[in-house]
């Protein structure tokens, strides 16, 4: 099981290009829980990951992680803790899905050591729990969407990190891989005890994977816990501003978001 | 290595092409091949036993001789400058994650004469010691300002903006290095190939002063290449892996910079020798740095040779300069990159 970290932001302010977009987040992540940052478009959920990832320096407030601000700690140590996927990451043309995973290793290797018989173990545990063992020698370019986003994974995997971000795993792919992809994060976190942090679109999918939600309303922390404590409809109007009705899902037992809109709400007859 | 690819039981060793062996061979194979051959062919070509006397006979005074030991320098210095520019063109690529940067077409060898011929015109300059230091600053001010340039307003500096910006301060830097030269004979009747790029008229002691900033600037890149294949993922998967991305740019730069200069003072702006360097390796090897960064200086290093050699034999009895055979190898390819939709983004 990987180790507890202790993983706090205290009055974090951040943005990008002049502008203020998280004005104030104080937070504690859980360790070994799978956490969900959820707001609106535009209310500065990935840019609050990032922020936390280290890809934006804070205004002004302090993150730290076991008590040792992150801006602090030595990049290449920290990156053996601190995992990141971003949103589009850019492929190398040609390069093979065995190749992208071993670039995960960057951080524990040095000019020197080279490649060790520890860096292959990692590569291949970590195709193996992304399912990918089979495409390793595919080049990225013959895979479909789904595929490819577990190769990304696969590689930030690769990294060994306790701590895992991820902005936005789930955006462009269809349904089946999204669940595929939501699955394979569960056993990570429940095999390894990966602490996992990330943004996703979807609340119903947030509410049903999520062991914590963070509840982001135009860069402030509006609400946070556990699903089925924060996830209501007044919530739900005040974030998304959305009439909804939220019922517990048939399936998971979690809350499900029931959007009302002007139309087929006939229902509410019954 | 095993090669039983096909079963997808390959041994996970992502550190290593396949081919690799094979292609580091034939390309140091090729690379001897280029050497003798530049030894021996041009407008007057010598026989075996003049080769042998010029290379190994100190005491025999041919003609034929004395020809083969004209071209030693001039091979060697077309082998050191063909390897500098194609390391050089990887280090650029990476740090613009742009497949055609080189410093031809980011106008940076152009920036490095315009210096080196102000310092003749104006500083009375003529050693090539003298050539290095101001091609480097040239060099260096063209690649911010190009950089500077192409990185305003949106997204950045994208391919296209930046490849404008060296097209655009390319044709405003040559027209300034033309004005300078017109109406002083003397530069002009001196220095006729900065224009245009040639490997001819390399001394031992100018190659002597090439060779401290070819080793720099290769070490650099051969240490900055795992860094920068992380950064060949996006600056944020870098960032993620623990890079210093700011830092990294910066030293790999300066290292492009030291490269292309130092290989402009000597020689002249020669183009494309980086862009067709890394492509070729980039298409036998893949994208790893580790890999395309060295053989990148193999392949530079025979491209550059081959174009000289051409330039004697078409030029024949004269010579055409390296520079006008690299641009007409490399306009076509250019061409063709640019046109093949996948490499528009590194």
């Amino acid at each position: 099981m990987k180790p507890t970290h202790i993983f706090q932001a205290e009055q974090v302010i951040a943005g990008h290009d002049h502008k203020t977009v998280i004005k104030g987040v104080s937070l504690v992540i859980p360790s070994n829980k799978i956490s969900v940052i959820i707001g609106a478009n535009g209310c500065g959920k990935s840019t609050l990951l990032k922020t936390l990832a280290r890809l934006i320096k804070p205004a002004s407030g302090t993150i730290t992680l076991d008590g040792r601000s992150i801006g602090k700690i030595p990049p290449k140590q920290l990156a053996r803790i601190l995992g990141l996927l971003p949103q589009s990451p850019v492929v190398p043309e040609g390069i093979s899905v065995a190749d992208l995973v071993g670039r995960g290793r960057f951080p524990h290797q040095s000019w020197l050591s080279g490649w060790t018989k520890k860096d292959t173990e990692a590569v291949a545990e970590a195709m193996r729990i992304m399912d990918i063992t089979e495409l390793a020698n595919h080049n990225i370019d013959e895979l479909s969407g789904g595929q490819r986003q577990r190769v990304w994974i696969a590689m930030a995997l690769a990294q060994q990190t306790d701590i895992l971000f991820l902005d936005e795993p789930t955006t462009f792919l269809d349904i089946t891989y999204q669940i595929e992809i939501l699955d394979l994060l569960t056993d990570l976190n429940r095999k390894y005890g990966t602490t996992i942090v990330m943004v996703l679109h979807d609340i119903n999918l947030s509410a049903r994977y999520a062991d914590h939600i963070f509840a982001l309303y135009q860069g402030e922390l509006l609400a946070e816990g556990e699903p089925s404590k924060v996830i209501t409809s007044t919530l739900v109007k005040d974030i998304f501003g959305l009439d909804c009705t939220v019922i517990k899902d048939p399936v998971s037992g979690s809350p499900l978001v029931l959007p009302k809109g002007r139309h087929h709400v006939s229902g509410l007859n019954d | 290595m095993s090669s039983n690819s096909v079963s997808g039981k390959r041994e996970l060793r992502p550190h290593v092409p396949r081919n690799f062996t094979r292609v580091i061979v034939i390309c140091l194979v090729l690379l001897g091949l280029c050497a003798a051959a530049s030894l021996v062919l041009g407008s007057r070509l010598v026989g075996i036993h003049e080769l042998l006397d010029g290379l190994f006979r100190q005491d025999v005074d041919s003609y034929g001789a004395n020809v083969v030991r004209k071209r030693i320098s001039r091979t060697v210095f077309s082998l050191m400058c063909g390897g500098a520019l194609g390391v050089s063109g990887a280090l650029m690529q990476s740090v613009t994650r742009n497949p055609i940067a080189d410093p031809s077409i980011l106008g940076v060898n152009t920036g490095a004469s315009l210096f080196v011929v102000c310092g003749i015109a104006f500083l009375n300059i003529s050693t090539a010691n003298e050539y290095i230091w101001l091609a480097l600053a040239g060099a260096a001010i063209t690649a911010v300002f190009v950089f500077g340039v192409g990185s305003v307003g949106r997204g950045g500096a994208t391919p296209i903006k930046l490849v404008l910006a060296g097209a655009a301060t390319t044709a405003a830097l040559s027209s300034l290095v033309t004005a300078i030269m017109i109406p002083r004979s003397y530069v002009m009747d001196q220095f006729r190939f900065w224009q245009v790029g040639s490997v001819g008229s390399a001394s031992w002691s100018a190659i002597a002063t090439f060779v401290p900033f070819l080793i720099i600037g290769v070490l650099i890149a051969i240490i900055t290449a795992p860094a920068l294949n992380a950064l060949a993922l996006g600056d944020e998967v870098a960032t993620g892996q623990g890079v210093r991305t700011g830092t990294l740019r910066l030293i790999a730069a300066l290292a492009g910079v030291l490269l292309c200069g130092a290989a402009t003072a000597l020689a002249g702006p020669i183009g494309f020798i980086g862009l067709l360097s890394t492509h070729v390796i980039r298409l036998i090897l893949g994208p790893d740095l580790r890999f395309v960064i060295p053989m990148s200086a193999i392949s530079g290093a025979i491209i550059l040779t081959i174009s000289d050699i051409l330039g004697r034999l078409l030029g024949s009895p004269g010579e055409l300069e390296v520079g006008v055979v690299t641009a007409f190898i490399g306009a076509p390819i250019l061409i063709i990159l640019a046109m093949k939709s996948k490499v528009r983004s590194l």
